[in-house]
């Protein structure tokens, strides 16, 4: 579904990705994981159009990103932060990404799925201004938004930080539910079990270059560790040690 | 081709939304609103234009610069969010500029007019007067919302962009004139008319200022750059070269903001 080929991106003298070149099959939950300032936000937001990479390129179904902007209406995203105009109600904001979707070229007919907000104890928030809700809220509304138009690819980063438990468990459930229904999926968190939950597909960032990509088992297997977590910084201590 | 795509007019009508909302564009509003009722109540007409002419040269820029710093600051996560959509950036762009620039527009020809049509002009002059004012305050909104973009654009640190809006007012709306004065006394010697016109050009404050006081007609009002363009172009002309000039300070930082937005990483 995504290719991405040579990715470099720097920041200043920074250099955040150092030739990323991955592969997220059609129909996987993809989890990118790796420290903090591996990579991870910027892979993703790369894939968006969102940062612009130094080089290298990423086809979204053949799709070269950066010529054209359709092949985001096929895209569901959930930001790390949620903020909004503040004077804007939810349902607002909902009407709004609603309307653009259905304004932009080549967008075929939208289904609007809104099961997320009642599951998600949403429904009475809806008319309040978005600066009055809490950061948990707000997220939640982020939730309904990347999920609203049953996207093909979803692009969660760090989808469950600051939802209560319930919440949390409503969204795993979604995703899930979007797996089996054969969506593509790419998420990022950091906590590891939860993703090992979710996962069929790791890839693994650190330091800007791909230590592993592949199959959550093969991961598993070839680290012979019992779960995520332990085969994670079994990596990182090998790629220290090396 | 269409000035605004269908993408961009929805952009604009939500921003509209959430701008329109803002308890600082009804101030804003209500500021002029005072200040013309106040000066229509103590003089007449005419000499309320006048003084109308100063505190809209002063504050239009001001809350041009700053709100639409604090506008952009905001607008940057959300942002994030309509680039994850299916828009182009110029889309984006162009509905933010419009978004912001439209509502503050139209709550200072409100504030501005209301008064006027309460307490009447009289002199049909006056009236043609009264409309150049509200046009040259909508082109400043223009120009320095578009500054703003372009602050946003080139400064990366969120205290360091309001220093750099709220410095560029300064320099544009009060000290860039005292500047042209120094210069024009230290070469007071030389034919310096065709520098003084240029300079006049550098600076859209001082355009909008030539084009009114032109208009009024009161030279003894129009400083050292006004003078200096009645003499060498007259009224209407003068008028018309100051415009065109105006409309380059809005069509200049809007093409240099676009280009930085575009590149940009969210």
């Amino acid at each position: 579904m995504i290719t991405i080929n040579g990715l470099e991106k720097r920041y200043g003298a920074q250099r955040v990705l150092r030739g990323v070149s991955v592969e997220v099959r059609r129909g996987s939950v993809t989890a990118v994981v790796g420290p903090n300032g591996a990579g991870k936000t910027t892979l993703i937001k790369s894939i968006l159009g969102l940062v612009r990479p130094d080089t290298g390129a990423i086809r979204v179904d053949e799709v070269l990103v950066g010529e054209d902007c359709a092949y985001r209406a096929r895209i569901g995203y959930m930001p790390q932060i949620a903020r909004y105009p503040h004077n804007l109600t939810a349902r607002e904001l909902l009407a709004m990404l609603t309307d653009l979707r259905a304004a932009a070229p080549g967008t075929g007919p939208m289904r609007r799925d809104e099961t997320l907000i009642d599951q998600l104890a949403l429904r009475d928030q809806l008319g309040k201004p978005l600066r009055t809700l809490s950061g948990g809220t707000r997220q939640k509304v982020n939730a309904v938004a990347a999920f609203l138009f049953t996207p093909d690819l979803l692009i969660l980063d760090e989808p469950t930080a600051g939802l209560d438990p319930t919440a949390s468990a409503v969204l795993k459930d979604r995703i899930i539910a979007e797996r089996e229904a054969g969506r593509t999926v790419i998420v990022t968190s950091h906590f590891m079990s939860e993703l090992e939950e979710l996962a069929t597909d790791v890839v693994v960032l650190l330091e800007g270059t791909v230590r592993y990509a592949g199959s959550l088992g093969e991961l598993l297997h070839r680290t012979s560790k019992a779960n995520l977590g332990r085969a994670i910084s079994q990596l990182m201590t090998e790629a220290a040690a090396a | 081709m269409r000035l605004l795509s269908p993408i961009t007019t929805k952009i604009v009508t939500y921003e509209l939304r959430d701008v329109g909302r803002s308890r600082w564009l009804f101030a804003y509003a209500a500021f002029f609103l005072l200040v013309a009722d106040a000066l229509l109540r103590f003089g007449g007409a005419d000499k309320a234009l006048l003084s109308l002419t100063s505190v809209t040269l002063f504050i239009v820029p001001l809350v041009a610069l700053v709100f639409g710093t604090v506008f952009l600051d905001d607008a940057r996560e959300f942002t994030e969010l309509l680039l994850a959509q299916p828009v182009t950036r110029r889309q984006l762009y162009a509905g933010l500029y419009f978004g912001l620039t439209l509502p503050l527009a139209a709550a200072f020809v409100i504030g501005a007019a209301i008064p006027f049509a309460v307490h009447g002009v009289g002199d049909p002059k006056l009236l043609v007067s009264l409309a150049v004012l509200l046009a040259a305050g909508v082109m400043l909104t223009f120009v320095f919302t578009a500054l703003a973009f372009v602050v946003a654009a080139f400064v990366d640190d969120r205290l360091r962009r309001m220093g750099t809006a709220i410095a560029l007012w300064l320099v544009a709306a009060v000290l860039y004139d005292g500047l042209v004065l120094v210069l024009a006394m230290l070469l007071a010697d030389y034919p310096i008319e065709r520098m003084m016109l240029g300079l006049t050009l550098g600076n859209p404050v001082d355009l909008a200022r030539v084009i009114l006081l032109l208009q009024f007609d009161v030279s003894a009002l129009m400083g050292y750059t006004g003078a200096v363009f009645q003499q060498f172009f007259g009224g209407a002309v003068g008028i018309a070269i100051a415009s065109t000039a105006l409309a380059l300070w809005v069509t200049l930082p809007v093409a240099l903001g676009l280009r930085a937005f575009k590149k940009r990483d969210f």
